[in-house]
């Protein structure tokens, strides 16, 4: 009877507690949980409610971005797609916008593919730039058609999934939770690797038998889905599926997202959208600072790039953990030996010792 | 129709030109994609505003002050924001990102987000071929086309020129044979610029002045940079002759064109990249291992 908590317990002292970024993990879930219990001002959850859901959509843009390569200038267009599609689907069709997010992400998901297919043979800064062009294609057709799409205004009076602030809260909490998790044990798998293979080395990924092609259609196909639920989950929280979803200014703040946060990490960007989305709403709330606050935002993650040129958490990661030269796996920067090998990890070695290492 | 057609594209594609040039330039010497690039030209515009309007100097010398402070001060951002992080271009990027979000909302702060308007440099207009043309539009198409010879003299008979072109194609080999590799880029950096403000210059008598002016010029600039291939100058060139009569043809011919001209322009550059991955003109590069 003692055996599961017990069991439970010894699992997060072996595990979790031994390096302070799990630890950080498990209080930031455990916090963004017990919020509502503890702090269920309307406000607040409203902050973090969208918080959450950008939150998927930066986590889904480094899949694409930071692991495979594929720095996509243009991710706006699934947040978009998700957004109207869902919004359309349950205005026009009276279907329950629990049905109409997941139609979101499936139509975003075959954006992700007509997008993929058609930047196939693009790389670099090709890509990128060729990107940036497809949602602004979309923009310019929901113009050209407003009586389907509602022109500037977007559609608006859209249901929202749930009655209650705390409830919408836990609902685009949780999806994020699940989502992210999903997303990071993707990018951990042997799938991941070989996206990391893509983006290192295309041409030798081929070269060992990897259809590079078909993952990068893959990619772009996952990535898409999780950006069109975000956007599903967005317009129905703020009840109004607008042009602004597919604008570039959009596309340009999940790039900053990812990369201040750091690329090829999932978690990153996660970190990142929960310190600059609630810092800029912050900001906003000052009378005398408001209109400066998105100049304050860029003066922020100007500065912070000149000293962290490789974004937030690896810089963060790195000053609280080190590696252990021999078996790779992360301590606690206070450990003198490696915990798993034993091997010691900050060598004490003279400096005429460390000039002449490498030879 | 035709005769608007033909003027209106052919104004469009020199403002284009001197942009997409610009930014071509700088791409090819040091790989920096810069999304501040028409940022630049927005401040130009807005240089110009302040130094014509409001302190009343000439035309000819507000528009040579407001270019020459406006490449100084791009010089100063790329030493303090650019330069420290060069070998991270995801770091790059953002940067220059941050650096337009910066301006836009200083000029926002500064200026107010209403829409300015700045005098006709020129009056009158004259008829050409049954259109008639004002003459505001005949100096954007004058200056642009001088601006190219300008910028085609520079690269192709100067020692800096050469320089330049060296550093574009191979930059270690380009540094091993002695150049400065650094004030190479800086000097590109430079003349891209002023490219860029001479742009926001002329053209700011004709479209209105605001914050925001600088987004719907960067996507055309990067589909025209990505249509006629990224870092060739010729490819830049004809990019933007195509893209401004693309324009020129959606707004004048199709209804509710002035929605689409931005879509049928992105839709082209488009349909060229599944034909030629690497642009009209462009070089596909080696795979840098």
């Amino acid at each position: 009877m003692m055996y599961w908590p017990r069991r439970a317990w010894a699992e997060l002292r072996n595990e979790v507690f031994v390096l302070p970024s799990r630890t950080l993990v498990l209080l930031w879930v455990a916090a963004l949980l017990a919020l509502p219990f503890v702090y269920g001002d309307a406000y607040v959850l409203r902050i973090l409610t969208m918080t959450c859901i950008f939150a998927i959509f930066a986590a889904s843009w480094d899949l694409l971005a930071g692991y495979t390569g594929q720095v996509n200038f243009g991710h706006a267009l699934f947040f978009g797609a998700g957004a109207y599609t869902s919004g359309l689907m349950s205005l026009k069709l009276g279907l329950s916008p629990w049905l109409t997010v997941w139609a979101g992400a499936a139509v975003a998901m075959l954006f992700g593919f007509l997008v993929g297919y058609l930047c196939l043979r693009l790389r670099g800064s090709y890509l990128s730039l060729a990107t940036l062009a497809f949602p602004l294609i979309a923009l310019g057709l929901l113009f050209a058609f407003p009586d389907f799409s509602g022109g500037e205004l977007g559609i608006s009076g859209l249901r929202r999934l749930m009655v209650t602030p705390t409830a919408n809260y836990y609902v685009a909490a949780i999806s994020m939770l699940a989502i992210i998790f999903a997303l990071w044990l993707l990018a951990d798998s042997k799938f991941g690797i070989v996206l990391h293979a893509i983006r290192d080395d295309e041409v030798a990924a081929r070269a060992s038998g990897i259809n590079t092609l078909r993952y990068k259609m893959v990619v772009f196909a996952i990535a898409a889905a999780a950006a069109g639920f975000a956007g599903a989950l967005f317009a129905h929280y703020l009840r109004v599926a607008g042009p602004s979803t597919l604008e570039v200014a959009l596309s340009f703040q999940v790039v900053i997202w990812g990369i201040f946060g750091g690329l090829a990490t999932v978690y990153g960007p996660v970190a990142a959208v929960f310190i600059l989305y609630p810092l800029t709403e912050w900001l906003g709330s000052f009378a005398g600072i408001g209109e400066l606050r998105l100049l304050i935002f860029a003066v922020i993650v100007l500065l912070v790039l000149l000293f962290m040129p490789r974004g937030l958490t690896p810089w963060v990661r790195d000053k609280i953990e080190t590696q252990c030269p021999r078996c790779k796996q992360r301590n606690g920067s206070w450990k003198k030996i490696c915990r798993l090998c034993g091997a010691a990890l900050q060598a004490q070695v003279s400096r005429a010792q460390r000039l002449v290492g490498h030879q | 129709m035709l005769q608007d057609i033909l003027v209106t594209g052919l104004v469009n594609g020199g403002v284009y030109a001197l942009l997409a040039i610009g930014f071509s330039l700088i791409f090819g010497v040091a790989r920096i994609v810069n999304i501040a690039h028409t940022a630049f030209y927005m401040l130009a515009a807005y240089c110009f505003y302040t130094l014509l309007v409001k302190t009343g100097l000439g035309f000819f010398l507000s528009g040579v002050i407001s270019v020459a402070a406006v490449t100084l001060f791009s010089v100063v951002c790329y030493r303090l924001v650019i330069e420290p992080v060069r070998e991270h271009e995801a770091a790059v990027l953002i940067a220059t990102i941050a650096l337009a979000l910066v301006f836009q909302e200083l000029m926002l702060y500064t200026f107010g987000g209403h829409f300015l308007g700045i005098p006709s440099t020129l009056e009158g207009s004259m008829r050409f071929l049954g259109v008639s043309i004002p003459y505001q539009r005949l100096l954007i198409l004058v200056v642009a086309g001088a601006m190219l010879v300008l910028v085609w003299f520079l690269l192709y008979r100067t020692r800096l020129g050469l320089a330049i072109r060296a550093t574009a194609n191979d930059l270690e080999v380009a540094n091993l044979m002695g150049m400065n590799v650094h004030r190479v880029a800086m000097a590109t950096v430079a003349i891209s610029v002023s490219l860029a403000a001479v742009a926001g210059v002329v053209v700011a008598p004709v479209f209105v002045v605001d914050p925001f002016m600088w987004l719907a010029p960067l996507v055309t600039m990067l589909a025209i940079v990505v249509l006629g291939g990224l870092g060739s100058l010729k490819g830049s060139l004809i990019g933007a002759l195509i893209i401004g009569y693309v324009e020129a043809i959606t707004v004048f011919a199709v209804p509710a064109g002035a929605y689409l001209k931005g879509a049928v322009a992105l839709l082209i550059m488009v349909i060229v990249l599944l034909a030629r991955p690497e642009g009209l003109f462009g070089v596909a590069f080696e795979e840098e291992r």
